[in-house]
């Protein structure tokens, strides 16, 4: 086991090397003047040239990539040459609210798609499992686009002035408090890391709602937060309703499930105890795999409910030619879906010992 | 019993005689047809080739023409209006109403089939024909396959549609550098699939008793293997195809891809997202566009995908 957990390790060096690089060659292709893009008309020769020279934009490639692979093994990203921030800042800002909002998703795609899966694969071919198997068809083909923007639609607009409506932007309604944890817990001194992970952990609304007992927060955040998880989340859910359905399907047709059957154990445990926890197997990878899906989505999803968030930071970046916000930004996102993916495939071999002997 | 067994030395000849000759394509075609949810797929597909087809007669208007001061009354982004459905004579018909330009949102959803159907096929065609040559080798000629493959997980590593942009940023916004955008991060999807059906096939006998007749390795691997390696392919290609559509969409919708006037489904919505509030229509007509026509090619895959892989029947 911890053979295959170190190869498993050691492969991902490579692709996170490999990130890396393509990751900078990427930003350095875009087609940009960083000077003109940053300071716009004021830039002269003259000042661009110090700004190069400041910036190191002045050095060969090989150089620039060198020092830009020492600054990221020491943990400097980099600071943003429009807004004059460092990129840990803005991910201590901002990666929260993707966490947060991808989480949301996460958790509606499980619970729902399971819900389906389960439901349809027990009442194979009746109106149920047409109607789920309908719906996850829909899932998969309908845009993130149009979902968000008609869910928005929905909630704000038909549905205003019932119990039903919901905000469709933006994170909070102005004017709600939010404490720092810093603050609230009397740790203001804090410096250095341990101050950048309380700052993050902070940020993620619904954590610091819940650990400063904070209700009326508690109740904005996810408030805010339905509609954005459901339109991000659609696309995995009906991915798990297909996956819960056909895996549950082929475990309930083992013959251990028909000893269980024949002792007498009444179908709801069959399938509670004795078939879904086979059955979910592969459905820890589907989730694992996912996050990609999800992290993508969620430049739609942040850029339609205007949440701050690192999908649509990277977008703007992007847009903007801030090269070293998009150098960060991407290659955190990236790191944290390989270190994702490592750790599904870890914790399939854990749940399936043929995975880790074969 | 035993009259049977004597019958059949001669009968067998008469038997295989009679049989149509079995063709791997012929084959794939019928056990697609047998899924359901092919045939709505299909079914599906051939109606948006038709209006594809036929969009200059299905259509009412010019999809590009703003309707002000051709006709009397028209106001952008004005709902839709049916005279069958109480609409009054007065004003002119729109089935889908008036986009912000006060053009035809019908005639323009109506080209936009053509527009997407290019982009599934041509995207896909593109991710096909490289990913393939990719997997081929890799799976073919062990030498590389580490190599080759570590390339494509550093390409999987990154979220889809985040490079689709980046890559977009670089070549510049227009449809073309989108569709490539979308086609080469769907790459290593089909080079994974090629390489595993590749290592499979390549164990074969067949394949062993090739080499032993003194065929070229590139003759074996065109000639023997990859036809009976293709049927992952198409199954993925078709899949392939609805997330290529929605993914040009996505680059469109962030004005990333299709430029106006282009009659794109992803583009219009993009272009109104924020009169959503005000004229839902305007982002409903595309979006339901879009919807149909990935759901055709998802249960065109999903059928073709049960038919001709035996372990998923059911």
């Amino acid at each position: 086991m911890s053979r295959f957990i170190i190869r498993r390790m050691l492969l991902a060096i490579p692709v996170l090397f490999g990130v890396i690089t393509l990751v900078f060659i990427l930003a350095r292709v875009i087609p940009s003047d960083p000077c003109r893009a940053a300071l716009g008309e004021k830039a002269t020769d003259e000042i661009c040239n110090a700004f190069n020279a400041r910036y190191g934009l002045d050095q060969p490639l090989i150089v620039q990539y060198v020092q830009y692979l020492g600054n990221v093994l020491t943990g400097d990203l980099g600071t943003s040459i429009r807004f004059n921030r460092t990129v840990s800042d803005m991910l201590v800002e901002r990666l929260p609210v993707t966490v947060e909002l991808t989480l949301y998703a996460l958790l509606f795609a499980t619970v729902v798609g399971i819900f389906l899966g389960r439901a349809a694969a027990t009442r194979r071919n009746s109106p149920a499992d047409v109607g789920t198997m309908v719906v996850a068809n829909l899932g998969v083909s309908i845009p993130v686009f149009v979902l968000g923007l008609m869910l928005a639609y929905v909630f704000a607009v038909v549905l205003k002035d019932t119990i039903f409506a919901l905000p469709p932007s933006g994170r909070l309604t102005p004017g709600t408090e939010v404490v720092p944890l810093a603050e609230a817990w009397g740790l203001e001194d804090l410096t250095g890391l341990p101050r950048t992970i309380l700052d993050f952990m902070s940020n993620i609304l619904t954590f610091n709602a819940i650990v400063t007992l904070n209700g009326p927060l508690l109740v904005d955040t996810v408030r805010h937060m339905i509609l954005p998880a459901i339109a991000l989340g659609t696309i995995p859910m009906a991915i798990i309703a297909r996956m819960t359905r056909s895996s549950l399907l082929d475990v309930l047709g083992l013959d251990y499930i028909r000893t269980a059957r024949a002792k007498g154990v009444s179908e709801r445990r069959v399938v509670s105890a004795h078939a879904m926890r086979n059955a979910l197997l592969p459905i820890v990878t589907i989730i694992g795999l996912s996050l990609g899906g999800l992290l993508s989505g969620a430049v739609l999803t942040e850029t339609i409910f205007n949440l701050t968030g690192i999908g649509k930071s990277i977008y703007e970046a992007i847009t903007g030619r801030d090269y070293i916000v998009i150098q960060g930004l991407v290659l955190v996102v990236a790191s944290i879906y390989v270190v994702v993916n490592l750790v599904v495939d870890v914790s399939y071999a854990f749940l399936d010992p043929r995975i880790r002997l074969g | 019993m035993t009259a049977t067994l004597d019958q059949l030395p001669g009968a067998l000849p008469e038997a295989v005689a009679a049989q149509k000759p079995s063709s791997l394509w012929r084959d794939t075609l019928r056990n697609i047809l047998r899924q359901r949810s092919a045939i709505v797929g299909l079914a599906f597909l051939a109606f948006l080739v038709l209006v594809a087809l036929f969009a200059p007669v299905i259509a009412t208007h010019d999809p590009n023409l703003p309707m002000i001061g051709i006709e009397e009354g028209a106001k952008p982004r004005s709902a839709p209006c049916i005279h069958l459905l109480g609409c009054p004579e007065t004003q002119p018909e729109h089935f889908m109403g008036l986009d912000g330009n006060a053009r035809d949102v019908f005639s323009r959803v109506v080209y936009g089939a053509r527009v997407s159907l290019w982009i599934g096929f041509v995207t896909v065609g593109f991710s096909i024909a490289i990913g393939v040559v990719i997997g081929a080798i890799a799976g073919f000629f062990g030498r590389t396959d580490n190599v080759l493959m570590r390339l494509m997980d550093v390409v999987l590593a990154f979220p889809s549609l985040l490079l689709a942009i980046a890559i977009v940023t670089v070549l510049g916004q227009s449809l073309v550098n989108a569709q490539l955008a979308i086609g080469i991060v769907a790459i290593p999807i089909y080079a994974r699939v090629t390489r595993a059906s590749v290592l499979s096939v390549r164990e074969q006998e067949f394949v062993a008793a090739s080499l032993a007749l003194g065929e070229s390795r590139f003759g074996i691997l065109r000639r023997r293997i990859m036809p009976n390696a293709l049927t992952p392919i198409i199954v993925q290609g078709t899949l392939g195809i609805a997330g290529a559509i929605i993914e040009v969409a996505a680059l469109s919708f962030l004005g990333m891809g299709a430029q106006p006037p282009l009659a794109e489904w992803g583009s219009m919505i993009g272009i109104e997202r924020n009169a959503v509030f005000a004229a839902p229509h305007l982002i409903l007509f595309p979006g339901a566009a879009i919807v149909i026509t990935c759901l055709a090619f998802n249960l065109l895959g999903d059928g073709a995908r049960d038919a001709l892989d035996p372990r998923l029947n059911r």
